[in-house]
């Protein structure tokens, strides 16, 4: 395993944590509903060929909640001033369901520090005609279930027995997923306006078999950034990096190697 | 004591086995279930048992709101309170309550309380309530606001009522660069409010607040819960410096009287269970999303009452923890001079129509009550205040 750490760090007044590991071009991943408190095989199989910055969004995991959270705009500006304060010129961003949407929100009001995007399974925008699952009035066991698509994955997970303290997180997570995304659901009125100002090269990640965002989410968010371009991951649910690692990293790597203007 | 007869008018029609196929009575469960036909039907029956109430000589009669739901038939109970509202000749009008966080604009819910006020010559109570957290799924308000929409759209609404208009309300959720309310409320300076609630201690300090002093009625709680929330209540009146008087104070339950215990038992059995067991009945993460309490009273209710909730409930086991007022008219009268000396309440809100229970029985049960149990125990909780106003 690469070595990692995890540092406090406080932007716009607000404590939060940040688990980094490994080496070469820097990488930002924005976690999403369900938080990132824990360095993840992901996160490692990514530290082998980045220096991995993995914050926890002010109001998750072990991060502060400030008052001035009410939604995405915030956790927005929040993100453009934490990529102004930790010393990088420039970062591959990645962002995963809501931390998807949370790139999204950057990156179309200031993509100056964004060297390239990566969205995976992104929330963010609303596509007519096609229901998206609804995380609030599922059960434990079916938000699990309805998240994987390899059965055995989401058995594992349910029969895992969560600390004290995960327990813990992962109802914070849920009550900030709610504050962020429960009206309207997933989605801001005003961002798919504005995709069009993306202009940095954008990959989007979906996993075929998503029940949260299913892929029609994804050729929608494809037509409406211009060039980006759109994979489609076989026998996947809503983690692509978790259930089908190679690909993730595979992808990933391939992607920024092709696009960086820097050293990688 | 006053007693005021709370409806919740359920889709008692409804398909028996719906849960069989539905693992909620709310939100998710397909309105096909509705026959608008019998709907309609139950609509005038309920409203026929409001009308008897007030004939019988109850001091007022409630209804309340819920949404897309077979447990009560009332998305605007303000619909039903202008209906009852030139057909009551005494009883007052309790709307208990309205769901403020829930709507956009809360001057709607100022404007037709007051004009309910109106038609009623201030025989009116206004209920304000945050609704369960099925409303916030139904109405899709972020749960995670509900508090301070809540307490901003009670400031607009009370405003509203007491301000001369036009004024300026700029919150955080609200912003009105006119509050100019027409109708103004008959009552001076604004109608009476209650605030139903399960116990909360924020609730408590706020309805007890000296500027407020608003009636806290406890609903659907076992006894023990009953009796704990309003010492609560008192106690927070002294602490703000003054007593607490039975006004004050108000309990709503669900009833069942007849000739003897056993019979009241037996009538009432089927139909207080299909209440607790089916008509009531959603899942946890319907009834609590996330954001709607905070984290720790969150941990505490799924800890405690859902680990409860789990199991069927029985009519004895509901009479016995005293969540269901149930027997003859002398051990009714008798447990309510029991709870009213220990507790001091000044009003009850006597459910007695619950679940499926038919109309010939609520008729009953009605009578029995007016007849029998309100004349033992009216004298109880009686402030000076009230006896000079009356």
């Amino acid at each position: 395993m690469a070595d990692h750490s995890s540092n406090r760090m406080t932007v716009a007044g607000c404590e939060i944590e940040v688990l980094r590991g490994g080496s070469g071009p820097a990488m930002v991943f924005l976690h999403g509903a369900g938080g990132a408190h824990k360095w993840m095989p992901y996160m490692d199989r990514l530290a082998e060929h980045y220096t991995v910055y993995v914050p926890s969004h002010p109001g998750w995991g072990r991060s502060d909640t400030p008052d001035w959270l009410d939604g995405m705009g915030d956790l927005a500006y929040f993100y453009l001033e934490f990529l102004d304060a930790i010393g990088e010129d420039q970062v591959h961003l990645v962002g995963n369901s809501l931390g998807g949407w949370l790139a999204l929100e950057v990156a179309v009001r200031s993509a100056a520090r964004i060297e390239t995007l990566t969205l995976v399974s992104a929330a963010g925008i609303h596509v007519a005609g096609v229901p998206k699952g609804d995380i609030f009035l599922w059960d434990d066991e079916e938000r699990v279930r309805n998240t994987f698509f390899d059965q055995k994955m989401a058995e594992a997970r349910i029969a895992a027995t969560p600390t004290e303290e995960e327990s813990d997180i992962a109802l914070k997570n849920h009550f900030s997923t709610a504050k962020m995304a429960w009206h309207p659901r997933f989605y801001s009125r005003e961002l798919q306006k504005w995709l069009h100002r993306i202009k940095v090269p954008t990959l989007i990640l979906w996993g075929d078999s998503d029940k949260i965002f299913p892929p029609a989410y994804g050729e929608a968010m494809q037509k409406l950034i211009p060039g980006s371009a759109l994979t489609i991951v076989p026998e996947c649910g809503h983690l692509p990096q978790q259930e089908k690692l190679d690909d993730f990293i595979a992808g990933v790597t391939a992607f920024t190697a092709a696009n960086s203007t820097g050293a990688a | 004591m006053k007693f005021h007869f709370f409806h919740l008018m359920p889709y008692q029609d409804i398909d028996p086995d719906f849960l069989e196929d539905n693992k909620s009575s709310w939100i998710t469960l397909p309105n096909t279930y509705y026959d608008p036909k019998k709907g309609s039907k139950l609509y005038h029956r309920y409203l026929d048992e409001l009308e008897l109430a007030d004939e019988l000589g109850f001091d007022g009669v409630c209804v309340n709101e819920h949404h897309q739901t077979a447990y009560g038939m009332m998305p605007s109970p303000n619909v039903l309170a202008g209906a009852l509202s030139r057909r009551l000749k005494k009883a007052t009008i309790g709307v208990i309550g309205r769901a403020l966080p829930i709507v956009d604009n809360p001057l709607v819910i100022a404007e037709e309380f007051a004009m309910i006020d109106n038609l009623t010559e201030g025989r009116f109570i206004a209920g304000f309530v945050r609704g369960i957290g099925c409303e916030y799924h139904a109405s899709m308000t972020n749960p995670g606001f509900s508090h301070e929409r809540f307490r901003e759209a009670h400031d607009l609404i009370v405003r509203a009522w007491t301000e001369p208009g036009p004024f300026e309300f700029y919150g955080k959720h609200y912003h009105f660069q006119y509050v100019n309310l027409w109708p103004r409320p008959y009552q001076t300076p604004r109608p009476p409010i209650w605030i139903p609630s399960q116990g909360s201690t924020e609730t408590v300090e706020f309805a007890a607040h000296p500027d407020r002093k608003y009636t806290y009625v406890i609903t659907f709680s076992p006894i023990a819960s009953v009796k704990k929330n309003l010492k609560a209540y008192r106690d927070q009146c002294e602490v703000y410096g003054y007593e607490c008087p039975p006004d004050q104070l108000g309990w709503a339950m669900p009833c069942y009287v007849a000739e003897t215990d056993e019979i009241a038992r037996n009538e009432a059995a089927p139909h207080i269970e299909s209440l607790f067991n089916r008509f009531i009945m959603s899942p946890a993460q319907y009834k609590l999303p996330p954001g709607y309490s905070s984290l720790n009273s969150y941990k505490a209710v799924m800890a405690n009452k859902y680990a409860v909730r789990e199991n069927y409930l029985t009519c004895d086991a509901l009479i016995e923890n005293g969540m269901f007022l149930c027997g003859s008219a002398a051990t009714v009268a008798e447990k309510l001079e029991e709870y009213q000396k220990e507790m001091g309440f000044g009003n009850i809100a006597p459910m007695l129509q619950f679940g499926t229970l038919p109309a010939e029985l609520t008729e009953k049960n009605l009578r029995i009550f007016a007849g029998e149990v309100m004349p033992k125990v009216r004298h109880l909780g009686v402030t000076k205040e009230t006896v000079a106003a009356e």
